[in-house]
């Protein structure tokens, strides 16, 4: 296909731009004006929709696929938090009106939102209090991490060290280091959760804090959690709870009652606001009470006129992580997905989606390798090991034979704790028709597998294009069209 | 149930297929952490939800008429955009990790990619960041790890947030940060002299600068480089329609944020931070990063690529933490620049000085109105003096219907009676003679 930049003709224009109609043109300085114009293409609208309208049709998305990858929670994003995120009131509000003489008065709708949703998650959570600010789940890890060395700064606690367990999501190792903290990674033991045992012997007075995923990337609720918690606490540590399983457990057991002391949630998850191709997303952080004059500024509060209002004048706060009040748009959507669901909505959706993932395990546990049988939580993990050592079909033969099926794969190759790892999350949105015609697919690729390897390994055939040469992407870096005109 | 499509009895089979209960499946669970039931209201239905925040939205003052800027702009943004986005193939899909089934998304962010280069004239782009000031910051720490120094030395001209927003990024890290105060409005030359040294990693200015001062930072370049030092330029993509850009001015580092490209103010975000470098410096970059290949059959197609730097490969070993981008506003920024192409994106580039020319023109004429800075150029957005408090002032014109400026006095101590005032092309000659009226009225 044709890039955008090919399909240029000299002389057309999408939108044309409002007359002027102001007196003058300003003519500046030659010396600041740049020497030749930014050679974008020009193009009719219709051109545009045509192009973006074709692209959009090379892609999997919820609406179009079953997109069971694990860790991602992809479940249905309803079209109606669209609708309220577009509205004007909220679209067209400009951020830096609170920070006007009286300016929060104008503002009272979108503080609103930002208050009753940090009321609603302290509720799901049992933490403290929250900040909207992080953009992501990841840039709420970093928030997290900064809490905690603000909290050992403030106790005078010289602390290096944050632990992750081995299933973690690379950014949680990744957060902590950009941090300054050194990173330890806790070995898993035989059932899959962290090994009580070994994060014992790894226990000292430089445990700044650990990173935790529960369930965890597995799929697997530790049991020992509470003793988890107390061990770090015990040197003055902090726990952090990285949110991204919380669909597994929601209305069932809450992180701030086991006791957690910080929490991200991953709106994009767990509150159905949509992935957007890899983001915008929104990632909250909560905290315990001990925590929350670490929060960053600002923070929304009611006064006791029942206005709201923000607070900046923090003493102890980490600052600015974000310009603003983070995403808010995403936040708003995710409110109004809480407001929906209603309490016994949020049970609805951990416990289907609990329901709907050992039902693929029960399914395919007789033709895939599982290494971890029991009862699992949002999502299951198997393993294409034995299908790679009987027929040299490997995890990623199998994604790919999936995509020729019309599904989107499982997240492949991860937790890294598994060989040749499928990570299946189907979450509750899905029906059980669809479930059985995912299973049936995947016990078919092991037929296919067996009889037929070769298909398996020239699949994808039915999408726009075949498997990509990857190493050469990297060794010789196309990531910029050439600009014949540029200098 | 609303977004639960299994009925009871669909459950109820499956849950024998599994020889257990609803209970049994939460077993795992000590009884003890369990939480009772959650203290949140019952659900409400699509409609109710629509008309309660309807109603919310409507306590939202967003029928002022807009002269706030300060990075974060009132721009038009043309209704194909919405439209496209919102394709649920775009907009329901995630991070590009299956390339076969994601070359919608992956072509888009090539495009962008490609489009941000030749916006800013400089070699590579990255698919995005979460805003313009994480972006300074993630720029920061790709000099502090290219340079191996931990001096950083900012001009208090770079907007204020994102300097507030770098003050708390690096707390933690062992560096030396540095600012400059602004001189007449720009970037201070004697002190950035005066700082510049072989412990600099880099230098980080902003152009148009936060009171919409106009710069050449070429001399800068020239010194921080010839101390073996980089400097990050944080810019305004709508200025670029016409201004110099930071790759001609010799910048190593771009940054900036994207929100003028097609994507509504929503108070504060989703935002975009873009970022683009030198080649010399591709493969520090932060973030995801897209790259043209050839499929088995010798076809074109498109993969995410350098992914050695990143988090889910290297672990505590990546360049960032960052796993995901901006993708749906990245696409919105793409679309933005298509539509408006190379004469219509120029157009408006002109069209919004123009209006703040004559802005700027008109408000002088009221008397006790003065320009803050000497004789400089700006661009869209400029600063001026008013007698008494200016936060009083545009209180004052709240009342009167006009989001009227910022008043600096929040973010500069010696500022008091200013008021940086945003011009865009959506302001109209009529708008601007009211706000004029309306300010002579109340000073």
């Amino acid at each position: 296909m044709k890039l955008i930049f090919d399909k240029s003709v000299p002389g057309r224009c999408g939108v044309m731009p409002a007359k002027s109609d102001v007196p003058t043109s300003v003519n500046l300085k030659p010396e600041l004006l740049r020497n030749q114009d930014a050679q974008f293409p020009e193009l009719s609208e219709l051109d545009v929709v045509r192009h973006f309208t074709d692209l959009s049709n090379k892609n999997f998305g919820v609406d179009t696929n079953f997109y069971p990858l694990g860790s991602c929670t992809m479940k249905y994003n309803p079209k109606v938090s669209e609708l309220i995120a577009s509205d004007t009131g909220f679209a067209n509000l400009h951020p830096l009106l609170p920070q006007l003489r009286g300016g929060g008065m104008l503002t009272q709708g979108a503080l609103q939102v930002i208050y009753e949703t940090d009321m609603q998650l302290r509720e799901i959570t049992g933490m403290a209090g929250f900040t909207m600010q992080p953009m992501a789940g990841a840039h709420g890890e970093l928030t997290g991490i900064m809490i905690i060395a603000a909290y050992h700064r403030a106790n005078g606690n010289k602390k290096t060290t944050i632990l992750v367990p081995d299933t973690a999501h690379g950014t949680n190792p990744a957060s902590a280091a950009i941090a300054g903290y050194s990173v330890k990674t806790v070995p898993s033991n035989k059932d899959g959760v962290m090994d009580f045992d070994a994060l014992q012997e790894m226990m000292d007075d430089e445990v700044a804090g650990l990173m935790l995923t529960c369930p965890n990337t597995l799929g697997l609720f530790n049991p020992e959690i509470k003793r988890i918690c107390d061990l770090i606490h015990s040197v003055d540590g902090l726990v952090y709870y990285d949110g991204a399983n919380l669909n597994a457990v929601m209305g069932k057991v809450r992180p701030g009652d086991i006791g957690f002391d910080i929490v991200h949630l991953n709106l994009h998850k767990t509150f159905a606001t949509p992935h957007g191709g890899g983001g915008p997303g929104a990632g909250p952080v909560g905290v315990d009470e001990k925590l929350l004059g670490f929060l960053p500024v600002s923070l929304v509060v009611k006064r006791d006129d029942g206005t709201f209002a923000l607070e900046y004048n923090r003493e102890k706060s980490i600052g600015y992580i974000a310009p603003f009040y983070g995403n808010f748009a995403i936040v708003l959507r995710a409110y109004a997905y809480i407001l929906m669901l209603g309490k016994e909505g949020c049970l609805r959706v951990s416990e289907n989606a609990v329901l709907n993932a050992n039902y693929i395990k029960e399914r395919l546990k007789g033709h895939y390798d599982l290494p971890y049988r029991q009862v699992c939580k949002h999502e299951c993990v198997f393993s294409a090991g034995n299908l790679l050592t009987k027929y040299g079909i490997s995890a990623l033969d199998i994604a790919k034979g999936l995509i020729d099926a019309g599904f989107h794969p499982p997240t492949m190759y991860f937790p890294m704790t598994v060989r040749e790892a499928l990570m299946v999350e189907p979450t509750e949105t899905e029906s059980k028709e669809t479930l059985d015609k995912f299973c049936d697919a995947m016990i078919d690729l092991t037929e296919i597998a067996k009889n037929n390897p070769e298909q398996l390994k020239a699949a994808p055939i039915s999408t726009p294009v075949g498997r990509l040469d990857e190493a050469t992407a990297a060794r010789k870096p196309n990531i910029s069209y050439n600009c014949p005109l540029c200098g | 149930m609303p977004f639960i499509a299994n009925t009871d009895q669909q459950r109820q089979e499956m849950l024998e297929l599994l020889n257990t209960t609803m209970d049994g499946l939460f077993a795992d669970i000590p009884e003890e952490l369990r939480c009772g039931e959650l203290k949140l209201p019952t659900g409400i239905s699509q409609q109710e939800v629509q008309e309660y925040i309807g109603e919310l939205a409507k306590k939202n003052k967003t029928e002022l008429t807009c002269f706030v800027g300060g990075g974060f702009y009132d721009h038009y943004i043309p209704a194909a955009i919405g439209a496209l986005v919102s394709r649920g193939e775009f907009s329901t899909a995630y991070t590009p990790y299956q390339p076969e089934t994601s070359q919608g998304t992956l072509q888009a962010i090539y495009e962008y990619q490609s489009m941000i280069c030749r916006l800013t004239e400089m070699d590579v782009s990255n698919a995005s960041l979460y805003d313009g000031g994480t972006a300074i910051y993630e720029a920061v720490v790709m000099a502090l790890a290219s340079t191996k120094r931990n001096k950083i030395i900012i001009d208090d001209s770079v907007n204020p947030i994102y300097r507030k927003m770098l003050e708390s990024y690096t707390t933690n890290l062992n560096i030396e940060l540095v600012t400059t105060k602004n001189n007449d409005g720009m970037a201070n030359r004697d002190e950035l002299k005066a700082q510049i040294d072989d412990k600099t990693a880099a230098v980080v200015v902003q152009n148009p600068n936060f009171f919409g001062c106009i710069d050449d930072f070429t001399d800068i370049a020239e010194l921080v480089h010839a101390n073996k030092g980089l400097l990050i330029a944080s810019c305004y993509p709508t200025a670029l329609g016409i201004l110099k850009t930071p790759g001609a001015m010799g910048a190593d580092i771009v940054t900036g944020e994207g929100q003028c490209l097609g994507l509504p103010l929503s108070f504060g975000g989703p935002y975009l931070g873009f970022m683009a470098t030198t080649k010399a410096f591709m493969r520090k970059i932060p973030g995801r990063v897209v790259g043209r290949t050839k499929d088995v059959h010798g076809n074109d197609g498109f993969v995410l690529t350098l992914q050695t730097r990143e988090q889910h490969i290297r672990r505590e070993k990546a360049t960032s933490n960052i796993c995901s981008n901006e993708a749906l506003c990245a696409l919105s920024a793409l679309i933005y620049m298509s539509l408006m192409g190379k004469e219509g994106f120029k157009q408006i580039s002109q069209l919004c000085a123009d209006k703040a020319s004559y802005a700027y023109k008109r408000l002088r004429q009221i008397e006790g109105v003065t320009p803050r800075f000497g004789a400089q150029w700006f661009y869209n957005e400029f600063v001026i003096d008013v007698p008494g408090n200016a936060a009083e002032v545009v209180n004052k014109l709240i009342e009167k219907g006009f989001a009227a400026g910022f008043p600096l006095s929040r973010y500069y101590d010696d500022m008091d009676n200013s008021i940086l005032i945003a011009v865009t092309e959506k302001r109209t000659k009529q708008q601007i003679g009211m706000l004029a009226e309306a300010l002579e009225a109340v000073i």
